[in-house]
């Protein structure tokens, strides 16, 4: 490691790793309620257990996050990072914080959670993804704040790099469009456009933007491909998300009761997101290809290279699926959008995180790369959880596919609940991928305690 | 555009053993990019974010042809046509400022964006006063179809001329503080390819949403 304040990233990549591992127990957990509607119940009941599943995986990708600026910045800025201090003492709030809203949720009921936290103040609570009480959300946006400036100064004072720059506009977008999830209005209408301006402009907007910085990062190190070459890739990426990204928000505006142009808008706009996810595939496979020099992380590679193929597959073509206007008029809210909202955000970002922390951990441990050994299962982990995650798409697509023609098409529709008893077969497979999945990952937890010749940096 | 590959963008200038093109700097036996790759890439994503707008407009028609052709016949055609002739027009002035550079005249090129920055604003005062009397008909986009494509096309385009003026103005400051010259017209020719971009779209834009029946 460069700097020696980059170490604080390691916290942060540990803590993602468990928040991971709670997630993927949970989606355990939901799938099964998919096909056996009383498992757990009244404990656990299907709506909390989606809700701490998708709560898990924002917070974990954060803590991801924050520890790939960690990481990044001060070797790209040349200097060591702002305030080490402040960025441990974020992450314990951010861990206690994240913790006691987990607990909440599990503890009483939601309602109650509401009532207790001051809901009643300032309504936020109840906006899927968005179900955090009050007293988390200013504690994200304190969090958020410090978390920047810190990043911010760190940049101001170094050298300043399109990667960093890049990074950091993502990072402040992500903190900014957070801010609507504040504002809660009473139309309904008015209120999913403002949900949307936070949950849209993050994963197929900003989001984009830390993650094509992060695979930059970590390409430039693996291959020793020249800075230039990679920056001129990620102005391309960057510049496609935001053409294709911001006006393309109109793919959720078909339905909510906003004017019709939206469908044509949105279709036209978010038709293109695809281009900027191909675009990071050739790029992750180009650079790869011309490498000057043989990193000994292997894995870390082979992590770089899946978020190309998996983003764009996860993101792009899944999306592509559903995303105009008379093909989501049939496919809307079904399992379609369940198996484009898995694949993309694995592929995505769960991939690029697990690509950051595949590279950087080894060398915050005092290595190049780990054991060769080590390597080997981390590399398994890679592929059962990425072909685990492949079959969950499949299953899922099958079953919306049947569940649209059931329920929407055919001449006598079935009744939702009905049309989910047809389908339950493929939430059996999907379940059964969903094992796979978390095997998959106890191989990678299990990859760091691998030991044997290490390979030294 | 030259033929230099966008799809490595390390690749420098092609090397084409045919002769260059008959430009001023046609001394070198090599075709070059004119402007940053960068900025081709930026142009190529807006070319493709407006061709998918303009197949969606064919398709559209296609399935109320009577519809749009009607609508199509409340356009003012002549304010179409005066626009086409200034952005042409303007296209023209800026290749007169990158050649003026090139040949280290500061004051040509100066004057040249000025006239160029002229053509532009002429542009918008037209578009505005015909957005005004449509917007005065009660015409929305949700009106109908052709109306929503005429609106959504042309205001995107408006936003580009504006995005167009703003670059030209840097261009023509750094022009005026003597940034560029002989050696130096690389930031230059970057912005007029992009304000050929904003000229070659309204050339798509007017016949097919104006004129073509």
């Amino acid at each position: 490691m460069q700097y020696k304040s980059q170490a604080v990233a390691t916290p942060y990549f540990i803590a993602a790793i468990g928040l991971f591992a709670g997630q993927i127990l949970f989606g355990i957990v939901l799938g099964l309620q998919y096909v056996l509607g009383d498992f757990l119940f009244p404990a656990i009941p299907f709506n909390i257990a989606r809700m701490v599943h998708t709560n898990l995986l924002i917070v974990w990708l954060l803590f991801g996050f924050m520890g790939a600026a960690y990481y990044m910045i001060p070797e790209e800025s040349e200097t060591e990072l702002f305030s080490p201090k402040l960025a441990i003492a974020l992450f314990w709030i951010f861990l206690v914080a994240g913790a006691l809203t987990i607990v909440g949720y599990l503890a009483v009921p939601y309602a109650t959670l509401a009532q207790l936290t001051g809901n009643d103040l300032l309504a936020t609570m109840g906006r899927e993804f968005l179900e955090q009480p009050l007293p988390t959300k200013l504690g994200i946006v304190v969090v958020a704040l410090a978390f920047l400036f810190n990043i911010t100064m760190t940049v101001l004072k170094g050298r300043k790099t399109s990667i960093s720059i890049v990074m950091l506009l993502g990072l402040w977008g992500l903190a900014v469009f957070f801010l609507f999830s504040f504002y809660n209005p009473a139309n309904i209408v008015l209120d999913k456009f403002f949900w949307w301006w936070v949950v849209h402009l993050w994963v197929e907007g900003v989001w984009e933007l830390i993650l094509g910085a992060m695979l930059s990062f970590v390409l430039i190190k693996v291959t020793g491909v020249d800075r230039e070459v990679i920056e001129k890739w990620l102005y391309v990426i960057v510049t496609m998300t935001l053409i294709s990204g911001i006006i393309g928000t109109g793919h959720h505006f078909y339905w909510i009761g906003a004017p019709e142009y939206w469908q044509w808008w949105g279709s036209i706009f978010s038709a293109l997101e695809p281009i900027p996810f191909f675009a990071l595939t050739v790029f992750a496979f180009n650079m790869v290809n011309r490498r000057r020099r043989e990193h000994p992380n292997k894995a870390a590679v082979l992590w770089a290279l899946g978020t190309g193929v998996m983003s764009f597959l996860g993101a792009g073509v899944w999306g592509f699926l559903h995303t105009l206007a008379p093909v989501n008029y049939y496919t809307h809210g079904t399992q379609i959008t369940a198996a484009h909202g898995h694949m993309a955000f694995y592929g995505a970002y769960v991939m690029v995180v697990l690509t950051m922390i595949s590279y950087a951990m080894p060398i915050l441990r005092g290595r190049a790369a780990n054991s060769n050994k080590a390597q080997v299962l981390e590399m398994w982990s890679f592929w059962l959880m990425t072909v685990a995650m492949v079959f969950i798409t499949l299953f899922l697509t099958a079953a919306g596919i049947l569940q649209v023609w059931l329920q929407r098409v055919s001449e006598s529709p079935l009744p939702f609940m009905v049309a989910q008893d047809q389908i339950s077969l493929f939430y059996w497979l999907r379940e059964g991928s969903g094992v796979v999945f978390l095997i998959g990952l106890l191989c990678y937890i299990a990859s760091f305690f691998v030991r044997g010749e290490e390979k030294t940096a | 555009m030259s033929t230099a590959s966008p799809a490595s963008p390390a690749s420098g200038p092609v090397n084409a053993p045919q002769p260059a093109f008959p430009t001023e700097d046609s001394g070198a036996s090599r075709r070059r990019l004119p402007g940053d790759l960068a900025v081709w890439f930026f142009i190529l994503a807006e070319l493709l974010a407006f061709a998918v707008f303009f197949l969606s407009y064919a398709f559209a028609r296609a399935r109320d042809v009577a519809l749009f052709n009607a609508s199509q016949l409340t356009l003012d055609l002549n304010a179409g046509a005066i626009n086409t002739l200034l952005l042409v027009t303007s296209s023209w002035f800026v290749v007169r400022a990158i050649q003026a550079v090139k040949r280290d005249d500061k004051a040509g090129g100066v004057r040249w964006l000025a006239a160029a920055m002229l053509g532009g604003f002429g542009f918008l005062v037209v578009k505005v006063f015909e957005y005004a009397a449509k917007f005065d008909a009660g015409i929305t986009l949700s009106t109908n179809t052709f109306y929503m494509f005429y609106i959504s096309l042309t205001f995107f385009h408006f936003m580009h001329v504006i995005l167009g003026l703003v670059i030209l103005g840097v261009l023509l400051a750094n022009t005026w503080r003597g940034a560029y010259g002989r050696d130096a017209y690389h930031v230059l020719e970057s912005g007029g390819a992009y304000w050929h971009m904003v000229d070659l779209l309204w050339i798509i834009l007017f016949p097919l949403v104006y004129v073509m029946r």
